[in-house]
């Protein structure tokens, strides 16, 4: 079929609109109705167009082309092939709910002005599409950069607030800790050449030591971006401190550049996979799995243990590559298949999950003005549009059919079935227990997410100042549905979704996926053991029952309903504050899992007043990593720091000395 | 899609629904003859299921269209998890579109939402079964999913029915992986339906409750949906455990009518068996502090893991 115009022009016309779109937004900074009702629709239409754009040329061959833009002797490669395109259809549809929502979110008060805000939102986006079409390091660490620095200004809105600040600037170190990493990692891969291109990285030939050397540099860039534990500290301070649409947008796609960045390294730009890279990848994302979500449960701050969760979804995601990255280096093509399509689905359903859970909490925070999950409650009556699409959000990630988060993790869980199959006889221990262990923490983020919506939208209301709590506006509510609506489609429909990854499976492990789909509606991967998943079926039998329940009982009996007060066991005077607390649901889980937390009890004695009881929940990493590193580097700059004396005798002497050296070196 | 399949499947729901109150009935008996007890008669459940359907639904005032929709989708999933349990035949054409890891989401999904409900109304009593409901379930779920696992690496296929033919078809030899899995799920039984060790049934205190605290507030047809639904999970459990471990009698379908015919006696047989031992090993423990309840499904979670690893080291 003849196109004309390559998709590649039309993803960077997106790119670049969304960076007009920034622009325009310094036109008139402080109107809040410019940016509201027109920026970020367009901003919205844009992000629709890229998904389109993205979808369409998923099939299609693989373009390049080279903008004239950057160094007179290193201009900005770019290429679009399948990977870039799901990646990129991922961050226009996540994208266009999020900047419609924002239209109706931001308003005056935020700490910034609007029209800034635009700018840094529309550059955040169009950074984050050059790093998915990028085909040179040059290109790709410019817009990693501008990435992370647009993501830092768009976090540290409020910057007044000292916390907000701290936050920002811990995220700034981790990301250009990991940046390091990354640039690192090009430097190796570049094996010799000093072409920075990928396709010169493609057709390098390095030995397998310094491609080990470069996937584990690139897995600890990547790492630190996608908040990998240990590099995950700057997760749960930066997402809380954010808006609530840049929470969405950081969590729901700018963790995904991550996933992208690796897979582009381990299946791209390397060759010759070995399968213990898979084990590394495993153990972190399995470790991070299991972290997050025990942290997630004992969490009091909305966001926060939204931020937790992030981390634990992005490491399922990242034990799926290192399932991947096993069964491609063991020569087991088929498998590795299905665990990349696992991979890349979930990384899909997170970002539409992810986005929904933040974006209401977003409407959670301007209705009520609180993030603590001790002062909300009740709020399924006063603001039923976000109770609803938010209850989408959370059956999906928790893993319940016929929703998204199910397929992705039905896929997952066969991939690991297979994995008694792998010729290294430990190996085959060793990852079903990771099974078991991928069983755990989707279990445990039931329990954090039932606590989650339970707290904070069931119940009664903790504080007098929630009855004033109004619903979300027009601009959210579409927002949300389309977010929430994508989640059906995608757990509805798997077989037309793995049948666009199959493209990517097939470019990168260079194996024909194979037909998935059974009658187009049964989904079948054929490498699988006698196993199907057929949603549509299953919610039309579930649904099916419900209705003939409600009706026959409605028929035969008719009863009707009235309201009385609530049991209370003979104690008349209930109130809110009754209820189980955040602290009371997770604690459960401190009591179980002791050892990984740091935990600071206050506890009342008999002659306080007012007795108080506070618990406080701390990440040991801090005290075992980051603290004695903190200290290391400050100890070292204070002994580099006796270099500097302040008298200008001791610095004519250094200039001295060097020049006499240097003298000394070149005679 | 054969006459035989659709037959198979109508019945297997049929059974499951008509059956299930009976069987709860059946334990009571049992319990009530250890115990030196007389009990009501067998079709008890089903005159308090008449009873309840026939009166007016009280709910309390902050309940919310989440509390009125949850028994209805509480049931729906038991249904649709009895529908791919082959209980009485293998031939169930609804297995295709769910299963063994699709059979333990649906149970999650039920879980999940009785606790929400019980959140709903925000006493203390709700919140607390919920916050214990989610914490027998978040060891139990995974426990359940590895038993299964074993199942399934044995038979080479996740799908249930074709679990119990596999397993059929073998020479009666005994695996060692299926004999950790059976223990590790009987315990998953005992708490996941809210028996003793873990749950007690028939208690009055809210304090000691997990389950029946979240069904307080519930009245009329919402509480006999939901009694329904429970009856109708112990139903399940049951089956599942004869599919995996005594699949023996099962209706295939190279069998025909007369295998299904056939195994409708022998799973009244087996669950009067099933429902004497369980009787027998609730009235022989006592039941656990709430606080040791991860600890008894911690275990049931090791040996779940433990037969996972006998299978792939003896490969049997």
């Amino acid at each position: 079929m003849e196109v004309s115009f390559s998709y590649l022009d039309a993803c960077l016309g997106v790119l670049v609109a969304w960076g007009a779109i920034g622009v325009a937004g310094l036109i008139r900074p402080r109107s809040v109705e410019f940016a509201g009702r027109t920026l970020f629709p367009l901003g919205a239409v844009c992000g629709v167009m890229l998904t389109v754009v993205a979808i369409a040329s998923i099939a299609a061959p693989t373009e390049r082309a080279v903008l004239p833009v950057g160094l007179p002797d290193l201009p900005f490669h770019i290429r679009r092939d399948a990977l870039s395109a799901v990646f990129l259809a991922l961050l226009g549809g996540a994208s266009a709910g999020i900047s419609v929502f924002s239209a109706g979110y931001f308003r005056k008060g935020e700490g910034a002005l609007p029209g800034l805000l635009c700018l840094e939102y529309h550059v955040f986006l169009a950074a984050m599409g050059l790093v998915l079409i990028a085909d040179d390091a040059y290109a790709f660490m410019v817009a990693w950069e501008t990435m992370a620095l647009a993501s830092y200004f768009l976090v540290t809105t409020q910057h007044r607030i000292a916390e907000i600040r701290s936050a920002g600037f811990l995220y700034l170190l981790i990301a250009h800790v990991g940046a390091i990493g990354i640039l690192l990692s090009f430097g190796v891969m570049q094996g010799g050449s000093w072409q920075f291109t990928f396709d010169a990285m493609r057709s390098a030939h390095i030995a397998p030591e310094w491609a080990s050397a470069a996937f584990c540099l690139a897995l600890f860039g990547f790492g630190a971006k996608a908040g990998l534990v240990p590099l995950h500290v700057w997760l749960p301070e930066a997402h809380p401190a954010a808006p609530s649409p840049v929470s969405a947008l950081m969590s729901g796609v700018m963790l995904k550049t991550a996933v992208y960045g690796l897979l582009r390294v381990s299946f791209d730009l390397l060759h010759g996979v070995q399968w213990w890279w898979g084990l590394l990848a495993l153990a972190f994302g399995l470790g991070s799995a299991f972290y997050g979500v025990i942290f997630a449960a004992v969490q009091t701050d909305m966001k926060r243990l939204l931020a937790w969760s992030s981390i634990e979804n992005l490491g399922i995601v990242f034990t799926g590559i290192g399932l991947t990255l096993v069964f491609q280096g063991c020569d087991m093509s088929a498998l590795a298949a299905l665990a990349l399509i696992a991979t890349l689905y979930h990384a899909l359903n997170h970002a539409f999950m992810k986005s929904v859970l933040f974006l209401g909490t977003g409407s959670v925070l301007h209705a009520t003005g609180q993030r603590n999950l001790g002062r909300l409650g009740g709020l399924i009556h006063r603001m039923p549009w976000v109770t609803w699409l938010t209850l989408v959000g959370v059956l999906a990630i928790a893993g319940l059919p016929p929703l998204n988060g199910f397929v992705s993790e039905w896929l997952l869980l066969q991939a690991f079935l297979f994995a008694g199959e792998v010729p290294q006889a430990f190996v085959n221990m060793l990852l079903p227990v990771g099974a078991a262990v991928v069983a755990l923490c989707t279990a445990l983020a039931g329990y954090v997410m039932v606590k989650f919506f339970g707290v904070i939208f069931l119940g009664q209301p903790r504080e007098a100042s929630l009855a004033g709590a109004h619903d979300a506006g027009v601009m959210e509510r579409i927002g949300l549905l389309w977010l929430a609506g994508a989640c059906i489609a995608l757990g509805l429909l798997p077989v037309q979704v793995v049948h666009l990854l199959g493209s990517v499976v097939q470019e990168l492990l260079h194996v024909g996926p194979g037909d998935w789909g059974v009658d187009g509606w049964l989904l079948a991967p054929p490498a699988a053991r006698h196993a199907s998943y057929g949603p549509l079926a299953l919610f039309a039998v579930t649904v099916a029952v419900v209705v003939l329940g409600a009706v026959g009982v409605r028929v035969w009996f008719g009863r009707r309903a009235r309201r009385g007060p609530a049991w209370d066991c003979g104690f008349v005077r209930l109130d809110s504050r009754m209820q189980d607390t955040a602290e009371g649901f997770g604690q459960p889980i401190r009591h179980m899992f002791e050892p990984f937390f740091s935990m600071q009890r206050e506890l009342p004695t008999p002659f306080d007043a007012l007795p108080r009881y506070r618990v406080t929940v701390g990440d040991r990493i801090w005290g075992l990593v980051y603290a004695p590193l903190g200290a290391v580097v400050r100890g070292t700059a204070e002994f580099a720091a006796r270099l500097q004396q302040g008298r200008i005798a001791t610095y004519l002497l250094y200039s001295f000395v060097t020049l006499v050296v240097l003298l000394a070196l070149v005679l | 899609m054969t006459p035989l399949r659709i037959v198979t499947q109508l019945l297997e729901i049929a059974a499951a629904l008509i059956a299930a109150p009976a069987f709860l009935g059946w334990v009571n008996q049992c319990r009530a003859w250890l115990q030196n007890r007389r009990a009501p008669s067998v079709l008890q459940p089903y005159y308090g299921l008449r009873k309840l359907f026939g009166k007016d639904v009280i709910l309390a005032e902050n309940a919310s269209a989440l509390f009125r929709f949850a028994p209805y989708a509480v049931f729906g999933t038991m249904v649709a998890a009895a529908a791919i349990i082959p209980s009485m035949g293998t031939g169930l054409p609804l297995s295709t579109a769910a299963d063994a890891i699709a059979l333990v989401g649906l149970l999650a999904t039920a879980r999940v939402f009785v606790s929400l409900a019980a959140m709903d109304v925000g006493t203390a009593f709700g919140t607390l079964g919920a916050r214990r409901e989610m914490m027998v379930g978040f060891l139990a779920e995974p426990a359940l999913l590895m038993v299964l696992f074993v199942a399934a690496m044995i038979s080479h296929t996740t799908s249930l029915p074709l679990i119990a033919e596999g397993l059929t078809t073998r020479a009666l030899a005994l695996y060692p992986s299926l004999a950790f899995t059976a223990v590790a799920f009987t315990l998953v039984l005992l708490a996941e339906n809210a028996r003793i060790p873990v749950d007690n049934p028939a208690t009055h205190l809210e304090l000691t409750m997990i389950h029946e605290a979240m069904l307080l507030e519930y009245s009329g047809r919402h509480l006999a949906m939901m009694e329904w639904a429970a009856a109708l999970k112990l139903f399940n459990y049951a089956c599942i455990g004869f599919a995996l471990f005594i699949p023996w009698g099962t209706g295939t379908e190279a069998g025909g009518p007369a295998a299904l015919m056939l195994a409708a006696p022998l799973l009244a047989l087996k669950l009067a068996v099933a429902g004497a031992g369980l009787a027998v090993v609730e009235t022989l423990s006592a039941k656990l502090r709430v606080f040791r309840a991860p600890e008894f499904l911690a275990t049931a979670f090791l040996l779940a893991v433990l037969g996972l690893l006998v299978y792939l080291l003896l490969g049997a």
